[in-house]
């Protein structure tokens, strides 16, 4: 049953093959003998779970039952969901209850989702490797050794594994999909403003963007189609309509123009990565596709800018734990600045601390014009880039990321030589693009992603190229030994 | 820009950040490498560009000024640390 697609478990449901409670309850066994050693679930809701299948079964028996009824997934731990804790992998949220749902997690309940757990996630989504969450790291399921990538490690690794067939990601600088390339699964941010933040922890606000994970394109779609649509809670949330995703998947893409920048694949990208991605875009060839050489002559300056952007408006946005409120409060303060002082030391980690140094750093008197109005004007340039391209190409392929998964604790000191795996993603929260990594093979029985690029509210055409490639190949359907 | 021991804790106590003694070489170390990324944009001149706030350069968007939410201080207190009589509680401030 976990090896099943969400459109194939939606049929079983609807054909009477197993009830929402049953694949509810198989989904709970497997997480609950498999999960110990991955560690990608923070909370596992049981009992919450457990009542949403068995409302689901009713509505399948009632026949009013939409694409998600009764199909098991899980939220990243950083989506509020009430009355069930969301701790965005943070001390600092180790005892919050939220006192409302995000619009997502509503969105899922309307949808009758079965919702199984929290994901577990890096601290307030910083981080590309799982290992900054205060209840300790994700293991790849590909080798246990490695990472899964992050921030949304937890929601790959739990797909990677067939724990659940779908979860929910956000994407601040390649947090979708720089773990769906490194754990082997699909993974879709779309344009910035599709999905609502309402009740999405913030980090960087101009940069946040939730998505999803699964195994395939198809049902990628499908689980950000329940999640998409505008929001007036989002004062940033785009008044568009939401296309169904399903509807274009199929659709032939003979004379689709694809851009390859020149720059994704110069130096710093492992050769047999490249390798892989060169055999995908052969394949894509095959199928019809057109390849045009491109230049995206900024995008080098995505890293740097972005260490100045993101920082900048996460020590903003985490100025709100104040341990007054809500969240860690420190034994006996002092005086009221002892109390924020030690409760914002003890409540955040190490890599939150860096980012809101630096972030008040360069917004203090002083540096302001230097850092943050330069990297908005670097910022400007790179959008640019990918304006021109757009006048060219239908969309841009490249790899996801420079290397495969590499090892626990291998970077964990070194944050520059860290923030530089999500080289290739990070341009595209700089423009707020839609972005997805497919699986497109292995380096040393390590998954490698093929990132597709697409132009604002491109998401069906980007599931459509992602779906064509996934008819003629099965490196989405590979399963980590072990979890078969 | 290299940062020093001095340089943490004034950028902690404006952020309100309590970093142990021990940690500072450590962070003065990692934020001036951080630093030395960031200035890698110093290799485009951007005299002329314009300053891009936010991605879609949307409009914020506005709505009448009528009040939409319910009052619920005491579901939202629930998670608080202390309150009392409605109230959130913190060390005096004025004396």
């Amino acid at each position: 049953m976990h090896n099943k697609t969400i459109a194939e478990l939606a049929l079983g449901l609807r054909n009477g093959e197993f009830s929402s409670e049953e694949l509810t309850r198989h989904t709970l066994a497997r997480i609950a003998s498999l999960d110990k050693e991955l560690n990608s679930f923070i909370t596992v809701s049981s009992e919450h779970a457990l009542a949403q299948a068995k409302a689901a079964d009713e509505r399948l028996a009632n026949g009013n039952a939409d694409a998600l009824t009764g199909i098991p997934i899980a939220q990243k731990d950083i989506f509020c969901t009430n009355g069930i804790r969301t701790s965005c992998g943070s001390n600092m949220l180790d005892n919050f209850i939220a006192p409302y749902d995000s619009t997502v997690v509503s969105k899922f309940n309307s949808a009758g989702a079965v919702m199984v757990g929290k994901t577990n996630m890096d601290e307030f989504a910083m981080g590309s490797s799982n290992e900054t969450s205060f209840y300790g790291p994700v293991k790849n399921p590909w080798n246990t050794n490695t990472v899964p990538g992050g921030s949304s490690g937890g929601s790959a690794a739990a797909v990677a594994a067939r724990l659940v067939p779908g979860t929910t990601g956000t994407d601040t600088g390649g947090s979708i999909r720089q773990p769906a390339a490194l754990c082997g699964v699909t993974g879709i941010k779309p344009t910035y403003g599709r999905v609502s933040r309402y009740g999405m922890i913030a980090f960087a606000s101009s940069l946040d963007q939730g998505g999803a994970f699964a195994q395939t394109a198809e049902d990628a779609g499908l689980i950000l189609g329940a999640m998409s649509g505008f929001d007036e809670r989002d004062s940033t949330s785009i008044d568009k309509p939401v296309p169904d995703y399903q509807a274009d998947l199929n659709k032939d893409i003979k004379g689709l123009k694809i851009g390859l920048p020149k720059e994704f694949f110069s130096e710093g990208l492992d050769n047999e990565v490249a390798r892989v991605i060169e055999a995908a875009i052969e394949e894509y060839k095959k199928l019809g596709a057109e390849i045009v050489e491109i230049s995206l002559p900024n995008s080098g300056l995505s890293v740097p800018a972005y260490y100045v952007v993101a920082p900048a408006e996460c020590s903003s946005n985490l100025s709100r734990f104040d341990g007054v409120r809500f969240g860690h409060r420190c034994e006996n303060p002092d005086d009221l600045e002892d109390l924020y002082k030690r409760s914002r030391g003890e409540g955040f980690g190490a890599e939150v601390k860096r980012r809101i140094l630096v972030g008040a750093y360069v917004l203090s008197a002083g540096y302001y014009d230097a850092y943050y109005l330069k990297a908005q004007k670097v910022r400007r340039l790179i959008s640019e880039d990918f304006k021109q391209a757009f006048e060219k190409v239908d969309v841009i392929l490249g790899p996801t990321t420079p290397s495969v998964a590499f090892n626990l604790g291998e970077k964990a000191d070194d944050p520059v030589n860290m923030y530089l795996s999500d080289t290739y993603t990070i341009a595209v929260n700089m423009a707020g693009l839609p972005g997805m990594s497919v699986p497109a093979g292995f380096v040393n029985q390590l998954p490698v992603g093929l990132q597709i690029i697409g132009n604002y509210f491109e998401e069906g055409r980007l599931l459509n190229v992602a779906h064509k490639y996934q008819q003629v190949t099965d490196w989405h359907q590979r399963t980590p030994q072990g979890f078969e | 820009m290299s940062l020093d021991k001095q340089d943490v804790e004034k950028i902690a106590h404006l952020a309100r950040l309590a970093i142990d003694e021990k940690d500072i070489p450590n962070y003065a170390q990692n934020l001036s490498n951080i630093l030395e990324l960031v200035e890698q944009m110093d290799a485009v001149n951007t005299d002329d560009v314009s300053p891009m706030a936010h991605p879609t350069d949307a409009m914020q968007r506005l709505r009448e000024d009528e009040v939409t939410e319910t009052n619920q201080r005491e579901q939202f207190q629930t998670v608080a640390p202390q309150v009392e009589d409605g109230l959130y509680l913190v060390p005096k401030v004025i004396e």
